[in-house]
């Protein structure tokens, strides 16, 4: 795989050596930065916005404070759907000062809520701040709720706290708890293969037609768009994570014998393109074929990156935390895009899922796990980069001081992984630069 | 627990960065866990600040809880001293750090900064976000503003002109930008000065002067009552609390004002300072008489908005309503004048069957009605915050004063049907391209959805009414926003009348009984 991304044909090529390449030993170590302080990140709460419309028979059922609400619906944008499988049960006063059990208040809440949406399949019980802080046992309630509804609706606890998560780590802890949830492989079953992380629609289409084509005749999306359709796991199954930021779901999966395929992670030419040999290699897919296989739609990435290319060669790029696809997205606007990465700051760095794409980056490259966002804010005005990748919080003032911003919560909310997303990621980052260039105003 | 779908307000320290937003020199540091600084994309985003919010979240972790959090919030405060040097401070905790009770105002006492730091008790599990607003301003006027010892006398009124406070406009405000404007001019016209604007731009060396003025004028009472009131105690100002909105709530601030600072009205009385008078004179506007609406909103913009709905573009008001709970008494009393049964909820979902029941013509509500009107297919305008991106318009866009009263014209009246279009419609049902399925014609094409279906929630009619099928096509050629009381009107007349089908006599014998 490595190899792979070594040999491409186009004039990249020249990037540094991986580590791998060179016996494990990187002749620049790459710095990581260890960093605490006041961060301005969202909490695991978030990942409810994309998730509650990828399975389309859950419903998010937070259990916490009128912030939590607030947070939600703010970040939502501020209630773009119609009817949203998602609510929160607001704690009151009385629920903390145990004049109410809070057990019993919880009951009642999903009880009512369950009368308004019988079609509900799947209930997640979300713990949060509060609920954690105070102990409240959703675990427990989870299980209690469950018999009572069984089998019509099954009922799984996961917490999206900000004590514990950050943002896309919401996702990781929901699809970690979902685990639990599949059936387990019949003994002796045929290799399959099981793409890890909530993906739009019409990526997974493409990424299921890309792995028929292979000839990987059974593959599974997880988690799937129907909680009836979780796929069963066990030693015969292969993962490969579609997303940086699932190091708990990947550690469930392997606890229950899956096999972690290692690779880069899907985005642009090069990205997809290991990503998808991992599972060709795990396959013993015959190089030709692969090629084969890949080669139209790498093709066709390369040329959508074309126009974005000529924007953004040798623009120097710094990243605020966010959602720790930062140093994929690094890897891919270096390698893929000709830019330089001053900054990739993440808000935690999983060394083993990152590891692929963090060997793909220039040793000079400040790599920061955490953040003091006083700190972080200084060093990138000092460093006064072309396009700084920053959440909603940071954008417009950093804007109004003359920087141009992309924010990167868009990175996490639209279509952006495999070959015919590689055009739509690289425009992501070139429109800033663009309207940038456009206005007269 | 309340099973909550959206909310109408944040939590009570959103309040608190609102006025701590609103205003410069001020600082909030905040004990909060790393999720609660989504707050500051309310301000950056929604409202397009160019600027964070001044505050600073102490972003403890799980893994502190067990160690030093309040060591976290005192290092917090430290630096958010060094770094921004701000004239006053405001500290207190979110949700969260209220359960860990780290006593942000003892930690923040013993650092003893060289500033008025000013510790706020804002309980997050039994207030929201109005009532954080309001007491995060009342605490820092009375700290920066504290009682006299003995009473200051001001110098009389008489050869000089009077001077007033404005007080209210925070951050996040529904349109309090231009109202600004508008009530500036307002008071320049009456020959009143203004001596201190706050929260809005105002700093903490602002609100040490607010005892200078002769009154104040309480622009939105959900945030500035509870400091009018202690300066009315205290320093001896009156308050002006009359909400200028429509014609006339406007002329009733104008005579309030002239009563308590002597001033002349005649002076901003003028015939022809707003259009709306003759606008909703003309002919053209006689379709809007009697159309059905439905108010819910902030308590005191609700109030004001229902006025001008039934005084001064002839509507019905069929529904008040107000989410919070603070002016609940005065909702009360305003629904008592037109005769309809007061809605004081936060309960999004109560609200949505208010309406669904109601089956109004047009919802003057929040952004969280918008919704609701979306859903059931009813002509909405957004009256009140709850507010989103779209409530901040660029164009000058006030709701006060006359020239506000001009904008609630036009954005109440453009959501419906206009007056012969209205008509059209009625007479000419089948036409293939005009018909009601087809939107109305202003709003672009397809803007209006299909005919509303009763929803199955607020199905309140026996299954055993049913309709027969040349029924059922005449209730379809009632034009879509009338349609669906149109249709509830019907089953109740057949219900009380023991009429098990509809027929095309029990339609028009029930809307000749419903006729006005």
């Amino acid at each position: 795989m490595r190899h792979l991304l070594l040999n491409r044909a186009d004039g990249a090529a020249q990037a540094q050596p991986s580590r791998a390449d060179l016996g494990g030993v990187s002749p620049r170590p790459l710095r990581i930065h260890k960093v605490r302080g006041q961060r301005e990140v969202f909490c695991g709460l978030t990942g409810i916005i994309w998730l509650h419309r990828k399975m389309q028979d859950a419903f998010f059922l937070v259990v916490g404070s009128r912030t939590c609400a607030h947070l939600i619906q703010s970040a939502a944008g501020v209630m773009v759907f119609a009817e949203p499988r998602f609510a929160t049960a607001i704690m009151e006063e009385r629920d903390l000062a145990g004049m109410a059990d809070a057990n019993e208040e919880l009951d009642r809440v999903v009880d009512e809520l369950m009368a308004r949406r019988p079609d509900i399949k799947l209930l997640f019980l979300v713990g949060s701040c509060p609920s954690e802080v105070i102990k409240l046992d959703l675990s427990r309630a989870a299980q209690r709720l469950s018999l009572k509804y069984a089998p019509d609706l099954k009922i799984v606890n996961y917490s999206g706290s900000g004590i514990e998560t950050t943002f896309t780590q919401g996702e990781d802890a929901c699809l970690a708890a979902l685990v639990a949830q599949a059936p387990e492989e019949a003994p002796g079953a045929a290799p399959s293969l099981l793409v890890v992380g909530a993906l739009p629609d019409i990526v997974e289409d493409q990424f299921r037609r890309l792995f028929a084509q292979l000839g990987i005749p059974k593959v599974d999306f997880f988690p799937p768009r129907r909680s009836g359709e979780i796929a069963a796991i066990g030693p015969n199954t292969r993962v490969l994570l579609a997303q940086p930021f699932l190091g708990d779901t990947a550690q469930k999966l392997a606890a229950r014998g899956a096999l972690r395929l290692s690779a880069p992670f899907p985005f642009g030419a090069e990205g997809t393109t290991a990503w998808l040999k991992a599972a060709a290699d795990a396959w013993r897919i015959p190089a030709p074929h692969f090629t084969r296989v890949v080669e139209s739609g790498r093709v066709r990435a390369k040329r959508a990156l074309e126009s974005s290319r000529e924007i953004l060669k040798g623009k120097r790029i710094f990243f605020f935390p966010d959602s720790q696809l930062e140093p994929s997205l690094a890897r891919f606007v270096t390698q893929e895009l000709g830019m330089t990465a001053i900054e990739v700051g993440t808000p935690y760095l999983n060394r083993d899922l990152a590891g692929p794409e963090l060997d793909q980056l220039d040793p000079e490259t400040r790599i920061v796990e955490g953040q003091d966002v006083d700190l972080q804010l200084d060093r990138c005005r000092a460093a006064k980069p072309d396009l700084i990748v920053c959440g909603l919080g940071l954008a417009n003032p950093l804007e109004a001081e003359g920087f141009t911003t992309k924010w990167s919560i868009e990175l996490v909310f639209s279509p952006v992984h495999g070959f015919d997303q590689a055009g739509d990621l690289a425009a992501l980052f070139a429109r800033p630069l663009v309207r940038q260039a456009r206005l007269k105003v | 627990m309340q099973l909550t779908v959206w909310t109408y307000e944040g939590p009570p320290h959103v309040g608190a960065m609102r006025i701590a937003t609103a205003m410069r020199g001020v600082h909030y540091v905040l004990h909060a866990p790393q999720g609660d600084t989504y707050a500051d994309l309310l301000f950056t985003m929604i409202e397009r600040r160019g600027e964070r919010p001044p505050v600073t979240y102490t972003t403890f972790q799980a893994r502190d809880l067990g160690g030093d959090t309040a060591e976290l919030f005192k290092d917090a405060v430290r630096d958010a001293h060094t770094r921004f040097a701000p004239q006053a401070m405001i500290v207190g905790a979110s949700c969260t750090a209220e359960l860990i009770q780290d006593d942000p105002a003892g930690l923040a006492k013993a650092i003893d900064l060289p500033i008025p730091v000013i510790p706020l008790d804002l309980p997050s599990y039994q207030k929201k976000e109005s009532w954080g607003a309001a007491e995060t301003f009342f605490q820092l006027v009375k700290t920066l503003a504290p009682r006299p010892e003995t009473p200051q006398a001001r110098p009389p009124l008489e050869g000089r002109r009077p001077l007033c406070n404005i007080l209210g406009p925070t951050a996040l405000g529904f349109h309090h930008r231009d109202d600004l404007i508008e009530i500036r001019r307002l008071l320049e016209t009456l020959g009143v000065d203004v001596n201190v604007v706050a929260p809005l731009s105002a700093t903490p060396a602002d609100l040490r002067r607010l005892p200078h003025a002769d009154f104040n004028v309480v622009l939105y009472p959900e945030t500035a009552d509870t400091a009018a009131r202690w300066l009315e105690r205290s320093h001896g100002q009156p308050a002006v609390r009359t909400v200028p909105l429509g014609i006339g709530g406007t002329r009733d601030f104008i005579a309030e004002i002239a009563r308590v600072s002597g001033v002349d009205p005649k002076l901003a009385l003028t015939d022809g300072a707003s259009h709306l008078p003759w606008w909703s004179r003309s002919v053209d506007s006689n379709y809007l008489t009697g159309k059905r609406v439905f108010v819910f909103g902030e308590a005191n913009r609700a109030i004001a908005a229902a006025r001008v709905a039934s005084e001064e573009l002839g509507f019905e008001v069929v529904g008040l309503g107000a989410y919070n709970r603070e002016f609940a008494r005065e909702v009360r009393a305003a629904a008592e004048i037109y005769g309809v049964t007061p809605l004081i909820t936060d309960d999004y979902l109560a609200v949505e069957r208010a309406v669904a029941e109601l089956q109004p013509e047009l919802v003057l509500g929040t952004q969280m009605e918008r919704h609701i009107s979306k859903r059931l297919k009813i002509a909405c305008a957004v009256i009140s915050a709850p507010s989103h991106v779209q409530d901040y318009p660029a164009r000058y866009s006030p709701q006060l004063g006359f020239e506000g009263a001009n904008v609630l014209f036009d954005t109440w009246v453009h959501p419906l049907a206009m007056g012969l279009e209205e008509h059209l419609l009625t007479m000419f049902r089948e036409d293939f391209e005009f018909n009601d399925a087809a939107g109305l014609s202003h709003l672009g094409h397809g803007a209006a959805p299909p005919p509303p279906a009763p929803s199955p929630t607020i199905e309140t009619v026996p299954a055993a009414i049913s309709w027969t099928q040349e029924a059922k096509a005449e209730l379809a050629k009632i034009p879509f926003f009338v349609r669906g009381k149109a249709s509830r009107n019907t089953e109740q007349f057949a219900v009380q009348r023991g009429i098990a089908l509809i027929d095309l006599e029990t339609l028009y014998d029930a809307r000749s009984h419903f006729a006005r």
